[in-house]
């Protein structure tokens, strides 16, 4: 009797111990436990992940941004004038694709300490980041935001309810919502009629300008770069391409990667 | 019945009253639109039939094929001339009005169209 007890509580106890710790015990051995931060800058997904197999990025070289000052609002208003992004007075209403914010708040974890001028003074450019895991795609209830087959995180805006899961899920504040119907924002007569606005109730964000690149152009922010190159698109699946070019010839980093979204956005600061 | 005097009369009223829309426009569902052409180009992606009654799945599947599949380019043939999937670049080039080719038809027969509260319809 008491031997039989004796052995029922070793199979009891060893089989809690496998229950409990078993697995997270074999996830590690397995995955080789690297904390998301570690791997983050790396990028996930390099050879896999969207069915062309191209994975659309973009490098911004900040240096060229601090040193010609007008190319912000250039780029700005050539995003904003194509896409019909309506340009509402109050800051809480306003609708953002790409803009302008100081390097402490693009780059929150980056060390305080003893920063350079640059680093106090000058504007960086933030838009979508377009990550290879994108949490506002995860949250979307209606598949309004979905990567598109080119890794673009696209969206219909036909789908979308407007219940702002997606700006609560991206990281960057790349949403904006539109309170009110944005064409009182905008001046109807000037507006580019090949692209539609947006109705009232709505998410919208940068879309690398997926219409253009569908037809084998660049995105308009790096059209309105020209020959200055700050900004260059392309494919980062593919190694032979200019935007790994210019990856492999500069020290890039890429907006707050330890949280494991893998933007496909870089900055050369 | 107690006040069947009053409650019959009253049924009948209201009756009327409800069934009024039915029986005030009753055999007359208005001036049909005349149908125009569009000035320019000679064909339609379908033939106009087709067109009357399947416009709306075929602008929502061009819709989810440009959109969500990536086809933005020249990608529909029509006899020899290729078309990009679009409302306001393929449609909207012939039938330059909104209020002609839209309008007249879904304000005819009660039906909203909100296209344009997003795309931008072509100034007439």
């Amino acid at each position: 009797m008491d031997n039989k007890r004796r052995n029922f509580l070793k199979i009891a106890g060893i089989g809690t111990i496998a229950g409990l710790g078993g697995t997270a015990v074999f996830d590690r051995f397995i995955s080789g436990s690297v904390p998301a931060g570690a791997e983050a800058a790396g990028g996930k997904n390099e050879k896999k992940g969207t069915v062309s197999g191209r994975r659309l990025g973009m490098v911004v070289d900040l240096r060229k941004f601090y040193a010609q000052p007008e190319l912000m609002v250039k780029v700005e208003k050539a995003c904003h004038q194509h896409h019909n992004v309506p340009d509402f007075p109050d800051k809480k209403d306003e609708i953002k694709w790409i803009w302008p914010v100081k390097f402490k708040n693009a780059f929150p974890k980056k060390s305080k300490l003893y920063k350079d001028d640059a680093t106090t003074k000058e504007m960086v450019p933030v838009f979508c980041n377009h990550c290879d895991t994108p949490p506002c795609v995860k949250v979307c209830p209606t598949r309004a935001t979905f990567v598109d087959d080119d890794g673009i995180i696209a969206m219909d805006y036909h789908r979308c309810i407007g219940c702002r899961f997606c700006m609560v899920g991206c990281p960057y504040g790349a949403r904006s919502f539109n309170w009110f119907d944005p064409r009182k924002a905008l001046d109807m007569s000037k507006i580019n009629p090949d692209k539609p606005t947006r109705g009232r109730g709505v998410v919208e964000k940068c879309n690398f300008c997926a219409d253009l690149v569908g037809l084998g152009k660049i995105p308009k922010c790096v059209e309105a770069c020209g020959d200055t190159r700050a900004m260059t698109f392309g494919d980062l699946n593919d190694p032979d391409s200019e935007i790994r070019k210019v990856l492999r010839e500069n020290f890039t980093i890429q907006r707050n990667p330890a949280l494991g979204t893998y933007p496909s956005v870089f900055y050369i600061v | 019945m107690y006040d069947s005097g009053k409650i019959i009369p009253g049924l009948i009223i209201f009756v009327l009253l409800v069934s009024f829309p039915v029986w005030y426009n009753h055999g007359d569902a208005g001036e049909a639109p005349v149908l125009e052409m569009p000035e320019e180009g000679l064909q339609c992606i379908l033939p106009a039939a087709e067109m009357r009654a399947k416009h709306m799945q075929l602008l929502d599947e061009w819709r989810d094929d440009a959109l969500r599949r990536g086809e933005r380019g020249f990608t529909v043939q029509v006899g020899d001339q290729m078309f990009k999937k679009g409302l306001t670049t393929t449609c909207m080039e012939c039938h330059t009005s909104y209020q002609r080719f839209c309008n007249e038809c879904h304000e005819h027969v009660a039906v909203k169209v909100y296209c344009w509260e997003c795309h931008v319809a072509p100034v007439d």
